[in-house]
């Protein structure tokens, strides 16, 4: 922490910032199997045991993983897989496709891609003939003549479930849970979807096939837990090369954990969203501010990194505009609050500008009704302002209808960092009835 | 079935009616002369003679034996034959009773009573050769010569039997008489269309003719047939003329060949005409062969036309030379076979005498085949090899009569490359695509496609992988399966909706009707519809699926007449006319395209079979087959209507008012009223089907299969749902830390299956979402309860959530937070949000009742 100190070890220092910079990033960025599973401990031996039986007994399975986005159901999936494919008994036989709904967006690609990827004989080089129907019904053949005792049981990963819930008649789902439920080659079919509504999806034939086993990852801690998730993943291995650092900096860690205004941010960053993803983005933006001179994170880093975090898109571009470009923006708020929400167009926006004009000219050059115009675009272009949908496009342009994609709050937010603001639109920002 | 169209035959009789019967009207006939439309040539069928007649498949003739030939009053000309039966039309089951592999070629005598025999003339294709084997005798491999059959034993429809001796020296005999009489009786019968042939037959006599000459001359030693020998060649050669003619394409090459061009030529296309007739059942690639031979001999005869007759730039010194080297290393083989023969037939009866004849013509016409090419290499591998096989049946001759092996080795071991080049031109080739022609993929042979429907081994597949004779399997695993150690995991194990139960209880009442209403037509003969309908899960396939292993196992005992079962699922289906494709394919093994399986299908129904069995046709998933105009439920249900088709169909689908819903009237009207519903299992019967599964294995407690049984029966019904709580319920009881007493299944563990089942999701993922994931849902409902209506911007939202948080004392979340909370909800589907780009003004909506979000935000 002292300057004094790191200078001293300034080389080795370097070597290990470097270090622990790769470490950490590495973590937070890539969904690697290696990392820690928090608080789905049931869940992972629910699964782990599922696909043990499917592997070991050929037992036919179907389960669905649900969870909120970034709540680890593909980590989960993987580091269960990773345990399984330690036995040799499973890596010698089980077989595994693994489709995305967002890749494989109908069922003929999907079939193509299974077939691909079970290395069937009807697949040359990398690639599959046949029509669709031929496909289909060269797949289940196969799957049809296997059996429970004798054949590789097949593991079906669909990542995005939901996706293939439209598939038409659901074909690709039937025919896999149907055979899940058959005595033929043992499948087990695992979804993964983020949809909690995803059985109401399901046709009643398909959902009858289906085993009606869900998994749910729910992200179920408590901010106590979250604190602990936060120490674990930005304490070092202690494998990591320089000790003396590893000590010092899983200590820093430690103290911050303490640290009032870090709990500060954890807190509000936790009660805004639980998925760990969003806390590797802010470990990953604070750990960004350490370097040589300032080798370990302090809560003044997450501070920041937790302010760019929260940052309100559109009203950072509001501090970019220029100032006409900001009366026209107020124009519009009054409009908004006479006229409760209802759109504008560039003719009504011109008014109010012009009774702001006519009222302070002495504060305020009287732009031309051009220039105002271009200002106009540029907020459209921004996307601060919006054109209605379903009316006419081929209106003329100043009487085109607009919606202010701004909230009142957001302008009066931005008002106040805006730099060099003449202080008489401050004040007909506050209020649009400041000229009576 | 498609030759019939594509070439018109027409049918006449040989010769005056032999007697007649005045009662009946009938007049009997000794013969059939069979005229293609096309080609102009005739084809005469005696009486004893063996003849493929058109059934359900067209790569898949049946085989007859003609024994009665008659036109009864109504001018239609009848046929009375006996069958036989090639392997794949024996079922199944029985063909392990063979216990030996059965080469395609062979056939068997049907016995089996229930085919009609008499049959119209008009389904003759053509006649055919059988030659029938002693008890003891292998049956000669051939790759490809499909012309031939051999026949060995009979079949009675429950096993197989060897010909009797009686039997077997009757069709010996007609084999006999057909071999020595047959070109007698054709010339009279013969009528060449036009004059070029006839030119034509005399040309090829002249080369014939030197032909043997030159090759008198080398074989003196079998001189003391040459005389009989080339009478009887050109006899039989100018009978092949006529008959092997009548393939249009080899007809127009005979014509683009100019007569000063080269004789061998035409004379090669000749024999290969000859060779390529059906009775000689010649291998594709034998006829390329014989040209070769052909222009050899014009060669021995005048070495200058070599140059121009083969086009081949080797001078004929060389290839002489070759030809002399390599004929020495072959010569010997054949030549002490040949003497072989000649000696058995010298002590053999006439009989004998005049195959051994004809082979050993066959032979000499064959045996040079190779040697013009020999410089190539692989013809002078071939060449090798032919001597290596030849040398090996001189020494297994001993034992064989017939003598049809070593043009099988011939063509066997001929090259690939030759038969390429030859393809075009033989006859028997063109035949084959002559059938496949209409349909759109001729190049796919149908019977590569099927891998099951006939074993017969490719001589050489051209390219190695091709996906066409894909098997489809999943690769076998190293290990074993563990077998259950303990009762949780037997339970499991049984309790798997894909363990076949050995009876299915608490269906009795549907099954027997279903039994009866299948077994009833079958016993008829007739076809008929029914369609039985229920909820998912209550065993409407399973007892339908039990029904037909009954009647299976009846019909194996002879109850019942034997009869086919096939089997399609709408859902299995890419396309509902995908439905013509898989009932053809299961029907024949034929695959072509829907439109054509359709013309086909429907011919097949509405024609009477000379030898059909009655078909049971499960449909599963019927609803999925509706199209626009019907036409596939239509048609399915219009089939069994016809009083020949003997289809009986047992249509399935979920909802009961099917028929009334989707059909139109007319398709409604077809499907009949033949209607049966499958009831909800009670929790009684879910109840017996779990303690019948169990069979008394104790892995469960009473009071918990109850408790399951109770809840599936209020819930759905759904057996599969049952058992899988229960399977569910063994696996919480194995893992769950504090057993209960006994170690099974009990209320606890079964009620926390069912809770993990069936509990709404909803309720307990609010509980777990963040603080303002909750507060945005909060909002949402003030915002609802302010506006009073049930859909809101997340403008407004917005500001109920600041002014909530105000309240709770929380940090007020930016716009782009609750943007990002918005969006995980909608992802989550808590809520409905439009989904376009109006950022503030994007309309939300609950997913989930506001009691429940109350509910699970009071709680805490």
């Amino acid at each position: 922490m002292s300057k004094r100190k790191s200078k001293e070890t300034s080389s080795v220092n370097g070597e290990c910032i470097s270090q622990v910079q790769r470490i950490l990033r590495e973590r937070f960025c890539h969904q690697c199997p290696n990392g820690k599973l928090f608080g789905v401990q049931l869940q992972y031996k629910h699964l782990l045991e599922l696909l043990k039986r499917t592997t070991i007994h050929g037992e036919s399975n179907s389960a669905l993983i649900i969870g909120p986005r970034g709540s680890g159901k593909t980590m989960l999936l993987n580091h269960v897989l990773k345990e399984l494919m330690e036995a040799k008994q499973v890596r010698e036989n089980l077989m595994q496709v693994h489709l995305n709904g967002l890749l494989q967006t109908n069922d003929k690609i999907a079939l193509k891609e299974i077939t691909r990827q079970l290395q069937m004989e009807n697949v040359v080089g990398d690639k599959v003939f046949g029509s669709f129907a031929e496909n289909l019904a060269f797949l289940l053949e196969a799957l049809k003549k296997g059996d429970r005792d004798s054949s590789c049981p097949v593991l079906f990963i669909l990542d995005e479930f939901d996706l293939f819930v439209h598939h038409k008649n659901q074909t690709l789902l039937y025919n896999l849970f149907d055979i899940s439920q058959s005595a033929q080659t043992p499948v087990t079919v695992i979804g993964l979807t983020c949809r909690q509504d995803i059985l109401e999806l399901l046709e009643k034939r398909v959902k009858s096939r289906f085993s009606h086993r869900q998994i749910y990852l729910m992200n179920s801690f408590d901010f106590k837990q979250y604190l602990r998730i936060f120490k674990e993943q930005l304490y070092l291995p202690a494998e990591f090369l320089y000790k003396p650092f590893t000590q010092k900096w899983n200590k820093n860690v430690q103290s911050l954990s303490e640290d009032r205004t870090v709990q500060d941010v954890l807190q509000n960053h936790f009660h805004c969203s639980k998925d760990l993803r969003s806390l590797h983005m802010l470990l990953m933006l604070a750990l960004s501010s350490i370097t040589v001179s300032h080798p370990f994170m302090t809560g003044s880093d997450l501070l920041e990194a937790s302010k760019s975090c929260r940052m309100d898109s559109k009203a950072n571009i509001v501090h970019g505009l220029s100032v006409l470009e900001i009366c026209l923006i107020i124009a519009m708020k009054h409009l908004n609050d006479v006229y409760e929400g209802e759109p504008f167009n560039f003719q009504m926006v011109y008014n109010e500008f012009q009774k702001f004009i006519q009222r302070k000219a002495h504060s305020m050059y009287n732009f031309e009704k051009p220039v105002v115009m271009k200002a106009f675009e540029h907020l459209l272009q921004l996307e601060l302002i919006k054109p209605i949908e379903g009316l006419c496009v081929r209106a003329q342009r100043e009487y085109l209808l607009m919606k202010l994609l701004l909230d009142n709050n957001q302008i009066m937010d931005a008002l106040q960092v805006y730099p060099n603001c003449p202080t008489d639109v401050k004040q007909w920002a506050t209020s649009s009835l400041s000229w009576l | 079935m498609n030759t019939r169209q594509q070439c018109k035959r027409i049918y006449s009789w040989v010769g005056r009616a032999k007697s007649s019967d005045q009662k009946m009207k009938t007049f009997q006939y000794r013969g059939i002369l069979i005229k293609s439309e096309r080609s102009l040539t005739e084809m005469c069928i005696l009486l004893g003679e063996f003849v493929l007649v058109e059934g359900a498949n067209a790569d898949q003739p049946f085989v007859a034996k003609l024994l009665k030939l008659y036109e009864d009053g109504s001018q239609e000309k009848h046929a009375v034959v006996q069958w036989f039966s090639r392997i794949t039309e024996l079922p199944l089951n029985k063909r392990k009773l063979l216990r030996r592999e059965v080469s395609p070629q062979e056939i068997f005598l049907d016995k089996a009573p229930g085919y009609g025999t008499d049959i119209n003339v008009e389904t003759i294709i053509k006649n055919v050769k059988v030659i029938p084997l002693a008890p003891e005798e292998v049956v000669p491999v051939r790759s490809k010569g499909k012309q031939i059959f051999f026949v060995k034993e009979s079949w009675d429809g429950k096993c197989f039997k060897p010909l009797s001796p009686g039997l077997l020296s009757e069709l010996k005999e007609a084999e006999k008489k057909k071999r020595v009489g047959s070109p007698t009786p054709l010339t009279d019968c013969q009528v060449f269309p036009s004059d070029f042939i006839c030119s034509l037959k005399a040309e090829t006599d002249r080369v014939t003719r030197s032909t043997m000459k030159t090759k008198n001359i080398q074989m003196e030693i079998e001189s003391r047939h040459s005389a009989s020998k080339s009478s009887l060649s050109k006899e039989r050669h100018s009978q092949r003329v006529a008959n092997g003619i009548n393939t249009p394409g080899a007809r127009k090459k005979l014509q683009l060949n100019s007569p000063t061009k080269s004789r061998n030529k035409l004379t090669g296309c000749n024999v290969l005409e000859l060779l390529g007739d059906d009775c000689d059942a010649l291998e594709a690639r034998e006829p390329s062969a014989t040209k070769r031979k052909v222009t050899f001999t014009e060669i021995l005869g005048s070495p200058p036309k070599v140059s121009r007759t083969n086009g081949e730039p080797d001078s004929p010194q060389t290839m002489r030379g070759d030809w002399s080297k390599v004929a020495e290393t072959i010569r010997i083989s054949p030549y002490r076979r040949g003497q072989d023969s000649s000696l058995k037939a010298k002590n053999l009866d006439g009989k004998d005498d005049d195959t051994c004849l004809a082979e050993e013509q066959e032979l000499k016409t064959r045996r040079p085949v190779v040697i013009p090419r020999s410089h190539r290499k692989c013809v002078q591998k071939t060449t090798a090899l032919i001597a290596e096989q030849l040398h090996f049946l001189n020494i297994s001759e001993q034992d064989q009569e017939d003598d049809y092996l070593p043009s099988t080795d011939c063509s066997d071991s001929s090259s690939s490359e030759e038969e390429e080049s030859m393809v075009p031109c033989t006859p028997k080739r063109k035949t084959r695509s002559s059938t496949t022609l209409s349909t759109p993929k001729s190049s796919r042979k149908p019977s590569d496609t099927t891998p099951a429907n006939t074993p017969r081994k490719s001589p050489e597949p051209r390219t190695p992988k091709t996906p066409r004779n894909a098997t489809p399997r999943i690769p076998i695993r190293n290990q074993a399966t563990e077998k259950p150690a303990n009762v949780l995991e037997e339970a499991r194990l049984r309790l798997h909706v894909s363990t076949i139960p050995g009876s299915l209880p608490c269906r009795e009442e549907e099954f027997q009707d279903i039994y009866n209403f299948v077994e009833s037509k079958l016993i008829d003969g007739t076809g008929g519809c029914m369609y039985i309908s229920g909820v998912p899960g209550t065993g409407k396939t399973a007892t339908v699926h039990e029904v037909i292993r009954c009647l299976q196992q009846a019909a194996e005992n002879d109850e019942l007449p034997s009869f086919q079962f096939i089997e399609i699922n709408g859902m299995k289906l890419t396309d509902p006319h995908q439905a013509y494709v898989q009932i053809l394919q299961l029907l024949t093994g034929q695959k072509v395209t829907a439109t054509h399986a359709a013309e086909l299908l429907a011919k097949l129904f509405s024609t009477p079979g000379p030898k059909r069995k009655t078909t049971v046709l499960i449909v599963d998933e019927l609803d999925l087959l509706w199209t626009r105009k019907q036409d596939v439920m239509y048609n399915l249900f219009d089939w069994p209507t016809q009083r020949q088709a003997k289809l009986i169909i047992l249509a399935i689908a979920n909802t009961m008012d099917l028929p009334e819903r989707i059909m139109m009237n007319r398709v409604a009207s077809r499907l009949g009223l033949t209607r049966m519903s499958f009831q909800p299992y009670t929790y009684k019967q879910l109840q017996q089907i779990i303690s019948s599964r169990l069979n008394h294995i104790k892995a469960f407690e009473e009071d918990a299969i109850q408790l399951v049984s109770r809840k599936v029966a209020a819930l759905s019904g759904d057996a599969r749902r049952c058992l899988d709580i229960c399977r569910r319920s063994t696996e919480i009881c194995e893992f769950s830390s504090q057993k209960s007493a006994s170690g099974l299944v009990s209320m606890a563990h079964v009620m926390k299956a069912i809770d993990e089942m069936f509990s709404s999701p909803y309720i307990n993922s609010i509980r777990n979402a963040s603080l303002h994931e909750q507060m945005f849902l909060k909002a949402i409902i003030a915002e609802f309860r302010r506006s009073g209506l049930e859909e809101a911007t997340v403008q407004q939202i917005y500001h109920q959530h600041v002014a909530l948080c105000r309240i709770e004392g929380l940090q007020i979340p930016t716009v782009s937070e609750i943007m990002a909370i918005c969006s995980r909800l909608g992802a989550c589907r808590f809520l409905l949000v439009e989904s376009n780009n109006k950022y503030l003004h994007v309309r939300v909506r609950l997913n989930i009742s506001q009691d429940d979000v109350m509910y699970a935000l009071k709680q805490e």
